[in-house]
């Protein structure tokens, strides 16, 4: 199925773009935070587990036993800082 | 029903987001608002300019979620908040909320909850430019625990 992913902030920076469409097995998002882990050492930099990562499905704050479907968002940002 | 929530590269007026809100509302006897502004100071250092990034979409999403919430816990009429995004300068005001109810005390806890609920679950972050180049401001455990004084579990920090 195909899966926007979307980075913010320090995380965007680091993989050197906002948003990319993948074409993924994955059916949680741990599955796809996996598959991106082995994408580029950039990724696995930005996204590896125990950083402060936090993540989003469908623009819904989430952890990573989320499940997964086609043409869904998906969101990695570190912790938020607004206000 | 009003638009409650706006995200905006451009300033806001306080006294006519005010008037908005109340709109001829004769309910209305309390207004609460809070505004936050960007410090020339911060971690100790000077801060000369600040960017901030959002994740369109879902901020306003999430703010919404806020204000039903808001309104469910408290007597209130309505809420208003804007927040801004982009280059911002010392000075310059980034944040507000603003709360109607019949008596102050209900507007006063629901601005307070909703910038704290803001605060660790909306989808912004802040980029620092200080004398020593630019950095990302880290988010703060003292923030998570000011939402969980009402009774959310944050972990944002």
């Amino acid at each position: 199925m195909k899966v926007t992913v979307k980075y913010f902030a320090s995380i965007r920076e680091a993989i050197g773009q906002g948003s990319e469409l993948r074409e993924t097995a994955a059916s949680t998002l741990s599955a796809l935070r996996d598959e991106l882990l082995a994408a580029s050492p950039a990724h696995a930099g930005a996204l590896a587990r125990g950083k402060a990562v936090r993540m989003a499905l469908d623009q819904v704050m989430s952890d990573e036993s989320a499940v997964l479907r086609d043409g869904c968002e998906v969101a990695f940002f570190p912790p938020v800082t607004g206000g | 029903m009003p638009v409650r929530v706006l995200i905006t590269t451009g300033d806001f007026n306080l006294a006519d987001e005010i008037e908005t809100l109340r709109a001829s509302d004769k309910r209305i006897g309390a207004v609460c608002s809070f505004i936050g502004t960007v410090r020339d100071r911060n971690d100790g250092q000077n801060v000369s300019s600040m960017e901030l990034e959002h994740y369109p979409g879902m901020t306003e999403k999430s703010i919404e979620a806020m204000i039903d919430e808001a309104m469910k816990r408290f007597d209130i009429f309505g809420a208003r908040v804007v927040h801004r995004v982009g280059l911002l300068q010392p000075l310059d005001q980034v944040v507000m909320v603003a709360v109607t109810s019949s008596h102050r005390g209900e507007s006063f806890k629901a601005c307070e909850f909703l910038m704290d609920y803001l605060k660790t679950q909306a989808p912004f972050w802040k980029k620092e430019q200080t004398a020593e180049g630019a950095r990302w401001v880290d988010a703060r455990v003292t923030d998570d625990a000011a939402l969980a004084r009402w009774g959310i579990q944050a972990g944002n920090a």
